[in-house]
């Protein structure tokens, strides 16, 4: 979406109504391939949907009062945030449990994935309040912004909740078309996906997807990690810059 | 699909239809984008070849026109064969995969009769229902 309004010039409003369907597209479209990994958890992803479907709706809501350079703001520091996120290298150790967490097996979110010698690997999840108030902060970003938020998501489920890495990427993937689409059906309503910008990039982004999987395996994620930090910073000082100076 | 066949056995105790219902739930995840995807290559093609030389302008913002917000007016547009009513119709396809998603998760719990999540799902079902139907 900062692609469209930083390069492009396209109002912010056409951008976030395109932005979330192109959310939906890779989320679905990558799904087959996470399932064929499989270690995500409906049961995590289906009760914080609720959190963040609920934020997505009012974030919908919102971005009719939101100012467009404020929009514009607020999309920077996300970028900023995200890049950074990105750039920290994630660990893909059993995360240490502090004592028992009651809720986990009550709301049944307690779960197993097969580690690396074939050994089921039990997780319960922590803090369950705090990450399913921070999932609703991810979903109003996602309805305001038309973006998946994945990093929010990932720091409400790897930081907060301390659900497994392997189960947290996946879980996160399908909650983002989920969200998505909660506030698309209102962006649709107020007509803002418009249908010349949605073709070319839905189109571009399944074929991306599909592309990427299939090259990932092959390319240097060290180089592509710099280089995507590097982009998305360059975008959201770009935004905010862009942002401050359009509203003053 | 080695993963499965391994996986399956280990979480036969508790909830033993998870794995299913995950790997179900990613077919119908590709099928709904292979679908969506087909109807959009068929919309933008035949909007390419009825705006073609326009120059579009984004920078300024206009709402799209009334009929393609609602289902009734892209069913319209569908029969009369307008490009853009195509498009629409392929983004409400896209859109409605991840809906499926939960319907089908909801399904799923009822049949493991698990009640808790039964609710769940609904509530999510729910909201999701509501951002879609809402008349704005």
């Amino acid at each position: 979406m900062p692609l469209l309004t930083v390069f492009f010039h396209v109002d912010i409003r056409y951008a976030i109504g395109v932005s979330l369907i192109s959310v939906i597209a890779t989320s679905s479209g990558a799904a087959a391939a996470y399932v064929r990994e499989g270690f995500s958890s409906v049961r995590i992803g289906m009760f914080l949907e609720v959190a963040t479907t609920l934020g997505a709706i009012l974030g919908a809501f919102l971005a009719t009062v939101v100012h467009t350079q404020a929009l514009a703001i607020i999309f920077g520091l996300v970028l900023i945030y995200s890049a950074v996120v990105s750039w920290q290298q994630r660990k893909d150790a059993a995360p240490e449990m502090k004592g028992h967490s009651r809720w986990s097996d009550k709301l049944e979110l307690s779960g197993s994935y097969p580690g690396r010698d074939g050994k089921l690997v039990k997780y319960e999840v922590e803090n369950i309040p705090g990450g399913f108030g921070l999932m609703f902060v991810a979903g109003t970003l996602s309805g305001l912004l038309g973006i998946g938020s994945g990093a929010v998501k990932v720091l409400a489920m790897d930081r907060v909740m301390k659900v497994p890495f392997k189960v947290s990427t996946t879980t996160s993937n399908f909650m983002i078309g989920v969200t998505a689409a909660a506030s698309a059906g209102i962006y649709l309503h107020r007509g803002l996906v418009a249908p010349g910008l949605a073709f070319p990039v839905m189109l571009g982004v399944l074929s991306g997807s599909l592309m990427g999987a299939r090259y990932l395996v092959r390319a240097r994620t060290a180089v592509l990690r710099s280089v995507f930090t590097v982009v998305v910073l360059a975008l959201g000082v770009e935004m905010i810059v862009d942002g401050v100076t359009k509203w003053f | 699909m080695v993963l499965e066949s391994q996986t399956t056995p280990e979480r036969d105790h508790g909830h033993f239809d998870d794995r299913r219902m995950e790997t179900v739930m990613g077919r119908l995840l590709q099928v709904g984008v292979l679908l969506a995807s087909f109807v959009m290559v068929i919309g933008g093609f035949l909007y390419m070849r009825a705006h073609h030389g326009e120059t579009p302008n984004y920078r300024v913002f206009s709402s799209e026109p009334l009929k393609l917000r609602h289902f009734g007016g892209v069913a319209e547009g569908i029969k009369v064969g307008d490009p853009a009513a195509i498009i629409q119709l392929a983004v409400l396809l896209l859109i409605a995969t991840p809906v499926a998603r939960v319907i089908f998760a909801l399904v799923a719990f009822l049949i493991e009769n698990d009640k808790l999540f039964v609710l769940i799902s609904s509530i999510v079902l729910a909201v999701l229902l509501y951002g879609f139907l809402r008349p704005q």
